[in-house]
């Protein structure tokens, strides 16, 4: 099977160097758009129904959103996907590979070689705002921080217990301070927008740090452009 | 500094057989409680393995093995444990089992014994509360297998003494284990996250978000958990599950605590997980994970 790459820039999940982008073709039956704007690129296409796969690359948004849907039929060569990265740290080895209630199961198992075969490992799940692990882990993230405000245990312990008592690499509060509780604001706001749980809320930590973060950014910019004496008043 | 000599388990199940290793193995006296002599002599039997194991992996040597047997004894008879410093419950996560037995207990032991509880789930000041001391009494919530998992999540009661809890503290790190001190919360730590993000996980099979295999591929190689949460339901087995989860919603009523319906339909299709050949995936022999 081949591919090409439509790369529209400013990917979220993948560098230039990357095995997806080398391993590509000229001559395809499938097409990988990735970056920022894949969504355009992809309206742009004018043989998409020609290919056997498409694969769009997302953010946070769903598949639907760049195919329509209808009445729970949709589905057809398009696919969604979106290598899995926690905020700032590095995109990690996963792609969530989101499929729609008619996608042809060739176009699957084609999307799913191009990513194996890069090296990665894949997750196929239905059309739905969190995917797997956003909509799994970030009601446990919130939990973590409500309990550790309500002083169930201190940091490190919540962190330690979670470590040896499950076996996970790394305990919730560490992990949510090196990828950015400011992140998981913007993250859990968009799921509790998308589904109305409480679970998904954004914890209050969480919301503080992203005011912060937008305090700070305001003050940046108020350095870089100052404000004249006597405006805004 | 504790000064714990003696250490009495009551309940010689999976729990209180892996709690007795881990006393006598660091060097403690220790004498098993349990009205069954089947099921001390099962627990004596699944011991005797685990220390053979351990010399065969070179962990221990035969001498020491000798010397840590020497020093376990098991029992049908409360009275026995007359002389324990302290004594830790690891019997069925009800809490008027628990009282019965704290009762006779306490007319058993020294005024002086401290009485722990192993539950995972129960409140540690309504378990107290029923035990004739309850400022001697403390939270010691050992995980599964005990004899292999250093952790050990701490909680005081309500009226536990500063004392009390700093004596089970230092005896928790003479058995060589990692305490950390939690509140007296349903589920303490460990369960009150672990229960709703495995609920989580079946309400996706169920909603036909994604199959298990694809939701536990993604939190292994996402997030680097040892296990899927489908895989760990499967090998903890789905009416353990059932229990931890329903005795958490009682005591939250936090809609991610509830059970969702699948697995009571599983169950119902005797789909317990690996026990039965068939949880959420299916198994061709049901042997004990990593055996």
């Amino acid at each position: 099977m081949t591919y090409s790459i439509i790369n529209t820039g400013n990917s979220n999940g993948f560098e230039d160097d990357h095995a997806l982008l080398k391993n590509a073709a000229r001559n395809d039956d499938a097409v990988v758009i990735l970056g920022a704007e894949s969504g355009k690129a992809f309206r742009e296409l004018r043989d998409a129904a020609t290919k056997t796969a498409v694969l769009i690359e997302l953010n946070g948004e769903c598949l639907g959103v760049h195919t329509g849907e209808s009445r729970g039929t949709e589905g057809g060569n398009v696919l969604g996907f979106a290598r899995f990265r926690l905020g700032t740290a590095a995109p990690t080895n996963l792609v969530e590979l989101v499929r729609q209630p008619r996608t042809s199961d060739t176009a699957l198992a084609v999307a799913k070689s191009i990513f194996e075969n890069a090296g990665l490992q894949v997750a196929a799940c239905g059309d739905f705002s969190g995917r797997i692990i956003d909509r799994l882990v970030r009601p446990y993230y919130n939990a973590a921080l409500t309990r550790l405000d309500e002083g169930l245990a201190t940091a490190d312990d919540l962190d330690t217990t979670l470590k040896l008592g499950l076996g996970y690499p790394e305990g919730p509060i560490s992990l949510l301070e090196r990828t950015g509780l400011a992140y998981h604001f913007e993250v859990t706001e968009e799921l509790f927008e998308a589904y109305g749980d409480a679970a998904y809320a954004p914890s209050r930590r969480a919301r503080v740090a992203h005011a912060r973060a937008v305090a700070q950014q305001q003050s940046q910019s108020d350095a870089l452009f100052p404000i004249p004496p006597g405006n805004g008043d | 500094m504790h000064n714990i000599k003696t250490v009495g388990v009551a309940g010689s199940g999976t729990m209180g057989a892996g709690i007795a290793i881990v006393a006598a193995r660091a060097g403690f006296k220790t004498i098993v409680f349990d009205t069954q002599q089947a099921a001390l002599d099962r627990a004596r039997k699944q011991t005797e393995g685990f220390f053979a194991k351990s010399v065969e992996r070179k962990k221990l040597t035969q001498p020491d093995v000798d010397k840590i047997m020497a020093g376990l004894s098991g029992t049908t008879r409360i009275e026995d444990l007359a002389s324990c410093d302290i004594v830790i419950e690891a019997v069925f996560e009800n809490l008027k089992v628990k009282h019965d037995l704290l009762a006779q207990l306490n007319k058993a032991c020294k005024p002086e014994t401290i009485f722990a509880s192993n539950t995972s789930t129960l409140s540690i000041t309504e378990i107290a509360a029923g035990s004739g001391r309850d400022e001697k009494f403390v939270g010691m919530h050992f995980c599964l297998p005990a004899q292999l998992m250093k952790l050990i999540e701490m909680s005081p009661g309500l009226r536990t003494s500063d004392d009390t809890f700093q004596t089970a503290w230092d005896f928790a790190k003479a058995m060589g284990q990692i305490p950390v001190k939690t509140k007296d919360n349903p589920g303490f730590i460990l369960n009150y996250f672990l229960v709703p993000f495995n609920n989580d996980a079946i309400r996706l099979v169920e909603a036909g978000v994604a199959a298990p295999a694809d939701i536990d591929r993604a939190i292994k190689t996402g997030l680097g958990y040892p296990m899927g949460p489908l895989e760990l339901l499967d090998l903890v087995g789905l009416d353990t599950h059932l229990l931890v989860a329903e005795a958490l919603y009682s005591s939250t009523h936090e809609p991610r605590a509830a059970v969702p319906a699948l697995v009571k339909r599983m169950i119902a299709a005797g789909q317990l997980g690996r026990k039965t050949g068939r949880g959420f995936y299916s198994y061709k022999t049901n042997a004990m994970f990593g055996g």
